[in-house]
């Protein structure tokens, strides 16, 4: 058994250093990988592309970053929620490039993958296809999106073992399966770490393989962006 | 009578077939899964990684790790399943998906959407949007008919940034039912009470009236 476990958050995000690239899991704030985003808020290196579906939320998630103006470039989906984010990138201290959410699950699996770009309807005829080659396939249009990869991809998990195997739970899993394949060195952190072999091999959703470092997280927030409920009757 | 949000959620809902997956955007449509015919099962999709959701949780039973796409809370139902984000726009893109709710600033006659932005004013991202429309063969727009202007949405051209070309078959407004066909928006329905002529005012783009039309049963 290869050992991926760290034994601090230090460990966790060496290497890390200015203009890197980094993609960071979750969908909104939920499954987002909260310990490296504070490390990496509290390191100080700037000048970051930093792939992820979301922006966070003004004082929270990648927001924390943002607010720091670490960031120099965001490629995202939906930056909806975050005030401080839409301020810079209309200013034009950040650099934003929105592509669809598909495209972007897709773009982050392929660089992993081993494949170098494909073919999707999303954003044909749209701002999102200007400059990109367009071919038909069976009588449709259809878009040319290239892979993306990363220095780091940054994940979490629910459990996962110091083989770095992952079980996510519920919606949490998003973005974090396929980051976890494209990034050079992905860092999963994870509620509960468990000794290799006490996770069954079955239920695993993200193969060791793909994590190079390992660490159980603390002091998880997990806050809810739109805590919405029903009354009983 | 023009309908409220309500009213166009329970005219969608008469469009959901047995046996649908379904994806129901942010807005109206999410009010849909709330009037599901009688004797009708259905699955809805939520393309941050979760199909069979069920209703918004009780207080005091949410989940951080449980929401739909516009980020609320939720719970699943029987059968659910979670994935992750590119085996969800694969069911999208794959078209395994039956239906989809979503919606729009405008539409043209050609069955263009414009929702994801407004140049110079808001600048939030189309998320699922372009990957949902460009697959979809079975889309549904929910909107009002005009804008809080009071100018038309439904327009001969869009003014805004496109999400999708040439994809919207079915709107459903506060005042009718239409489908895009390839010379206009054809009128199916009207919403009880509500005049052709108070459709045509707030039609910009070329409306097509043939024959009877009917008022929406609702």
């Amino acid at each position: 058994m290869i050992n991926k476990e760290v034994n601090s958050i230090e460990d966790a995000i060496k290497g890390v250093d200015n203009k890197m690239t980094f993609m960071l899991g979750g969908f909104g704030l939920c499954g987002i990988p909260e310990n490296a985003i504070k490390a990496l808020s509290e390191s100080g290196i700037n000048g970051l592309t930093c792939i992820s579906n979301n922006a966070g939320v003004d004082d929270f998630g990648l927001g924390l970053l943002l607010h720091k103006k670490q960031i120099k470039k965001m490629i995202s989906s939906y930056v909806g929620e975050n005030a401080e984010f839409e301020r810079q990138m209309l200013s034009g201290e950040l650099e934003v490039d929105l592509i669809p959410q598909g495209s972007l699950a897709e773009r982050c699996r392929a660089g992993g993958a081993g494949i170098p770009a494909f073919f999707t309807p999303a954003g044909y005829g749209t701002e999102v296809a200007e400059g990109k080659e367009v071919r038909e396939f069976n009588g449709q249009p259809h878009i040319l999106e290239s892979a993306l990869e990363a220095d780091f991809a940054f994940v979490k998990a629910w459990k996962g073992d110091t083989a770095g195997n992952l079980i996510y739970k519920g919606t949490a899993r998003n973005f974090n399966p396929m980051m976890a394949m494209a990034g050079k060195i992905t860092v999963a952190e994870v509620e509960h770490l468990f000794p290799a072999g006490e996770l069954d091999p079955a239920s695993i959703h993200t193969p060791g393989i793909f994590v190079q470092r390992i660490f159980q997280g603390k002091d998880y927030e997990k806050r809810i962006e739109q805590r919405t409920v029903r009354t009983k009757e | 009578m023009a309908l409220d949000k309500i009213g166009i959620a329970k005219r969608i809902a008469q469009e959901l077939k047995d046996g649908y997956y379904v994806n129901l955007g942010i807005g109206i449509p999410t009010l849909v899964a709330n009037y599901i015919p009688e004797g009708i099962n259905v699955e809805f999709q939520s393309e941050n990684g979760v199909l069979g959701m069920g209703p918004f949780p009780f207080e005091g039973e949410e989940d951080a790790d449980l929401i739909n796409a516009g980020k609320q809370t939720i719970t699943t139902l029987e059968g659910a399943v979670f994935f992750d984000s590119a085996t969800s726009f694969s069911m999208i893109r794959g078209k395994h998906v039956q239906l989809t709710v979503l919606g729009a600033m405008e539409v043209s006659e050609q069955g263009d959407i414009a929702n994801w932005k407004i140049p110079g004013k808001m600048v939030k991202g189309m998320g699922g949007a372009m990957d949902l429309v460009a697959s979809a063969d079975n889309i549904i727009v929910a909107m009002m008919h005009t804008n809080k202007r009071g100018e038309s949405k439904l327009l001969k051209k869009c003014s805004l940034p496109l999400t999708g070309v040439a994809c919207v078959k079915k709107i459903v407004t506060n005042l009718a039912v239409l489908e895009v066909v390839a010379k206009g928006f054809k009128l199916l329905e009207r919403a009880p009470g509500v005049t052709l002529e108070d459709i045509q005012n707030a039609t910009e783009g070329k409306l097509i009236i043939e024959g009877d039309i009917p008022e929406m049963v609702l």
